[in-house]
């Protein structure tokens, strides 16, 4: 087989595919990472309006900014874009980019795959948005507590788009999850032992370990949901002996490890920037790899302090406090360890650096809430308020978005081949640094002095307009932040101070070939010979074979346009389960089918 | 940048305290977790001022630590390349150990008083059954005939309360943040057969005389943000006096615009839902109306209770709470038809309605104890809880017991 492809691809010519049909067909890890970091930025933006239309109504008591149905769809939208179509795609983006650079592969495992996982996440997130051209946004919180969920309270379309939307972003993950960790086991170059990688690629590992153990509870849960309001079973209805608390569970064994889905992701990346910016491998490199493990197993035994005002009685209500509380260990352990990194370097100030100590001071205050919440009989006055929405605003503003934010501006050379503005980058920084604070910084006393979270209005006799107020502007300020950021991308693509193959003199293995890398990757998969392959012995002979020519017979895998129409007959096929024409689906199975078989013979080599 | 970073830094020093003088001396707030009127709501107090200082110890360290690396550690020109350490044992055994302490600190007292605060409720105690509604609290008294009222809940200074949590639709969370945490309020599974009932019970000892102010803390659909409630805390015999006013439930004389009222109510489908004692209207759907009018809103918290307030509310509920489940004058609304009342007859509905409210407005309130102890009825209906409870709760004008002391 392999001499009949040489034969065929007699030769290798490299050559850069552009035009709208090569992104549409695209295989190459490195354009569906950029497509998923696109189409996750525009989330972000859009899920960032939302924000402001939140905050816009609260900026004083009793507003009519928007209507209470406009609000509640306001706030289930903007939770379900920030954590499933931009917090997740926007690790995924880092993922498909970087990892297979960082373990010296061409390509991740299953390129078509990775392609299709791109595809559906895409039609998922448009076949959740169409929802606003029916007027029926989904409107029952980003976790949708059943049985408000249900038809008998809610009996639009607006959870229908939730359920059958969140499944297919879903599937999209489970698909992306089981690549990389693929990827991740059997791709890496020769010597790039697992105690060798670095540390974002130990928590794409740990993190794909998650996503293809965790979602498939949430398309379960999906499932009794959709057979409830479409099919007439009863899993989550109390009248016909159904329970709602079953959803609670469910929905939070996946919630929890997704909290970490979420956060691990940022913590690979700011264990990969600290140490180049502080000129200084990373502090206990092991005991970063172990917690990080830990946390993901941990993980999957607290998500009930999710529901320690549900009822679960003292003794289930103490389990949870305590593996709770214990996960603060390895977190802590994971930011003395960076804390560590940083003591005695010389540290440059540049914006991914800002962005990463940012995120350091606001992830621990982040997580010094969530030790709060975990004293569970005190939770019962902090769950549902603002505490918790402070809480996990900073988890995963300060903490996530500000980790991705620095490793945009740490990776974006290597992508582009360009800088982005430092000068628009600091403005971009100082600005989210303070809006963020400004806004959610209050929110801790808005929620201790009195305010549940997913109100549309607030009486004034509270006393708590001017700290929303506050609130307010500090979302307006990131608002301005994120403009700035956008223009920053936006420019450095064409604009931006060329940079060459290592600009930040790091140590890992992406940054031996050019920049931005040849579509194969490495023109011969260096040897690595220990943990920071660009820093120690060696590192003239791992560039010279990133930067060699590639061999003449070297395959890359053919564009392939069936992941795109696969996830097209899925969209399409659920889009017709919602006209409720018991055989409009069948079309749309149909057409996924063909596809699917299509998918499944068609010849990649 | 020496001074922006000097400036975050005080910026979040005066965050910090200014937070804490909020939190310490108080203000107008009325749904503050941070003054207690319970032993409940002190217990979880303590427990939330032993996480916080401990945690402010750490974010102390790490935010010190992170100032000290911005400063020391910048990049100078010239400098020699940094020393590269790979780790140190000891230091990482001592940021896992020290950690690990401080979580025993914190997990110790939380695990004990969780036990002590989920204590079933002893058999003296004031039995109140809490059941949540699209968008308002429905309160029952399965000890006192069972009585039931909307939307505020009165309760005795000094006398443990045992509220029996479920609902009637959708999950909500029962929340009064000065008596305590909050408590879901489930819907209870009913299969043919089934006699588990899932409940939800708070158990707790109002100290104070008050009305405290709560709302629904749990997302229950488009009104949920309208769905708040008051605690009336009243004296032993502001309490009885209360009960015995419910019993003995006002009726306007006749010829009076509020008899008119009366008889346009009892004509019209409002008795479909809505029960007030003493008249033809006896439905159970909706809030039970007996002394409306001596509460201090409608709506469940939303509009002072006033005759406008009554008239807005019956015109057009859908106004005044998105998606009430009411029908309007020209809305229908929770699959009912319109209800058809001209401008006049909301009038006088309004009148009448503002008229039930105690006699004494000592009762409706808090103040002065009335003249008549009334002694407590035990539960003659079939409600559920009455069996079994025992016969005589607690004297009517209990002294204050085992909590009080505590309240400071």
């Amino acid at each position: 087989m392999a001499t009949a492809q040489a034969a065929v691809h007699a030769g290798y010519h490299p050559q850069r595919r552009t035009g709208l049909r090569d992104w549409l067909t695209t295989v190459d890890h490195k354009k569906i990472g950029i497509l998923y970091g696109g189409t996750a930025l525009f989330f972000l933006a859009v899920g960032g309006l939302e924000a402001m239309g939140i905050r816009t109504q609260l900026i004083r008591p009793d507003n009519h900014f928007l209507t209470a149905e406009l609000y509640n769809e306001f706030f289930t939208m903007h939770g379900v874009t920030m954590v499933f179509l931009m917090g997740m795609p926007i690790s995924v983006a880092l993922f498909n980019y970087i990892v297979p650079l960082q373990i010296g592969a061409r390509d991740v495992a299953f390129p078509r795959l990775n392609a299709l996982s791109y595809w559906i996440f895409l039609f998922g997130g448009l076949f959740l948005y169409s929802s606003w051209f029916f007027r029926a946004a989904p409107n029952g919180g980003w976790f949708g507590y059943a049985n408000l969920s249900e038809r008998p309270w809610a009996s639009g379309p607006n959870m229908d788009f939730y359920a059958l939307g969140l499944q297919m972003l879903g599937v999209a993950s489970i698909m992306g999850g089981v690549n990389f960790l693929t990827t991740i086991i059997n791709l890496r170059a020769p010597g790039m032992r697992l105690m060798r990688m670095p540390l974002f690629t130990w928590m794409t590992f740990v993190t794909s370990f998650l996503l293809v153990t965790a979602l498939p509870v949430l398309a379960v849960a999906l499932f009794f949901l959709t057979f409830d309001r479409m099919w007439g079973t009863s899993f989550y209805l109390p009248a016909n002996g159904g329970d709602p608390i079953l959803w609670q569970h469910l929905f939070w064994m996946f919630g929890h490890p997704e909290v970490y889905i979420l956060i691990l992701p940022a913590f690979g990346i700011i264990s990969d920037v600290v140490p180049t910016f502080s000129r200084k491998p990373l502090f206990g490199y092991a005991a970063m790899v172990y917690s990080g493990c830990l946390i993901g197993l941990i993980s999957w035994g607290v998500w009930a302090h999710h529901m320690f005002s549900t009822g679960l009685g003292p003794i289930a209500d103490a389990f949870f406090t305590i593996t709770t509380m214990i996960i603060a260990i390895p977190t802590g352990v994971k930011i003395f360890n960076w804390l560590a990194t940083m003591w005695g370097g010389q540290i440059r100030f540049t914006t991914s650096m800002l962005f990463a100590v940012g995120m350091i001071g606001a992830f621990t205050l982040g997580g010094i809430s969530g030790v709060m919440h975990a004293t569970s009989p005190h939770d019962w006055q902090q769950t549902d308020t603002y505490f918790v929405i402070a809480h996990f605003h900073y988890v995963l503003v300060g903490g996530t978005v500000m980790g991705i934010f620095a490793g945009s501006y740490y990776w974006f050379p290597k992508i582009t081949g360009r800088f982005m503005s430092e000068t628009l980058g600091k403005w971009h920084f100082w600005l989210w640094f303070v809006g963020m604070n400004l806004a959610f910084l209050p929110m801790h006393w808005i929620g201790l002095l009195g305010m549940p979270r997913r109100t549309y209005r607030y009486a004034a006799g509270l006393g708590l307009t001017d700290l929303n107020f506050a609130a307010t502007i500090g979302a307006y300020i990131m608002g301005v932040a994120f403009i700035i950021y956008a223009w920053n991308l936006v420019r450095s693509v064409r604009r931006g101070a060329a940079a060459g193959a290592n600009p930040w003199n790091a140590a890992t293995l992406e940054w031996a070939m050019t920049s931005p890398p040849p579509e194969y990757n490495f023109g011969r998969v260096p040897t690595v010979r220990n943990r920071e392959p660009l820093w120690l012995e060696g590192a003239d002979e791992v560039v010279a074979a990133a930067q060699a020519a590639p061999p003449p017979n070297l395959h890359m895998p053919p564009p392939s346009h069936w992941p795109i129409l696969t996830a097209l007959g899925i969209c399409l096929t659920l889009g017709l389960f919602l006209t409720h024409v018991w055989f409009a689906p069948i079309f749309g199975l149909a057409f996924t089918l063909l596809c699917v078989m299509n998918f499944a013979f068609e010849p990649t080599h | 940048m020496f001074l922006r970073l000097r400036r975050r830094a005080l910026a979040a020093s005066g965050w910090l305290l200014a937070g804490l003088a909020l939190a310490g001396c108080g203000g107008p707030y009325p749904q503050t977790t941070f003054r207690p009127t319970t032993q409940y709501g002190a217990v979880e107090n303590a427990l939330f001022y032993n996480t916080f200082w401990w945690t402010m110890l750490v974010l102390a360290i790490v935010w010190g630590a992170l100032l000290v690396i911005i400063f020391r550690f910048r990049e100078k020109p010239g400098a020699l390349e940094p020393v590269h350490v790979h780790g140190n044992t000891t230091l990482e055994i001592l940021w896992t150990v020290g950690p690990a302490l401080i979580v025993a600190f914190i997990a110790v007292p939380t695990i004990r008083s969780l036990f002590e605060l989920e204590r079933p409720a002893p058999p003296s105690a004031l039995q109140v059954e809490v059941i949540g509604h699209q968008w308002w609290w429905e309160f029952r008294y399965p000890q006192y005939g069972n009585i039931a009222t909307a939307n505020e809940v009165h309760l005795i200074q000094g006398r443990t309360v045992d509220f029996i949590i479920h609902s009637a639709d959708v999950v909500h969370s029962f929340w009064i943040p000065r008596l305590g945490g909050k408590r879901d309020v489930n819907p209870q599974p009913t299969p043919p057969g089934n006699v588990t009932r899932r409940v939800n019970h708070i158990v707790l000892t109002p100290d104070s005389v008050g009305v405290f102010w709560g709302q629904c803390a749990e997302y229950c659909g488009s009104s949920h943000a309208d769905m708040r409630v008051r605690a009336v805390v009243q004296t032993g015999d502001g309490f009885n006096g209360w009960l015995q006013a419910y019993n003995t439930p006002p009726s306007p004389a006749a010829g009076t615009p509020e008899a008119q009222g009366k008889q346009i109510l009892e004509s019209h489908m409002c008795v479909a839902c809505h029960t007030i004692k003493g008249t033809a209207a006896a439905g159970q759907i909706g809030p039970n109306l007996t002394l409306v009018g001596g509460r201090e809103t409608i709506a469940a918290g939303v509009l002072p209770t006033s005759v406008a307030s009554f008239e807005r509310w019956i015109t057009y509920p859908g106004g005044v709470k998105p998606d009430a489940l009411m029908p309007g004058i020209s809305e229908g609304a929770g699959g009912m038809p319109p209800t058809g009342l001209t401008p006049a007859q909301v009038r006088a509905v309004a009148t009448y309605l503002a008229s039930l409210r105690p006699a004494s407005a000592a009762a409706a309130t808090t103040a002065a104890p009335a003249t008549v102890a009334m002694p407590a009825t035990p539960a003659t209906s079939g409600a559920p809880g009455a069996a079994g409870t025992p016969a005589s709760p607690a004297p009517a004008a209990a002294p204050p017991t085992t909590n009080s002391a505590a309240h400071s």
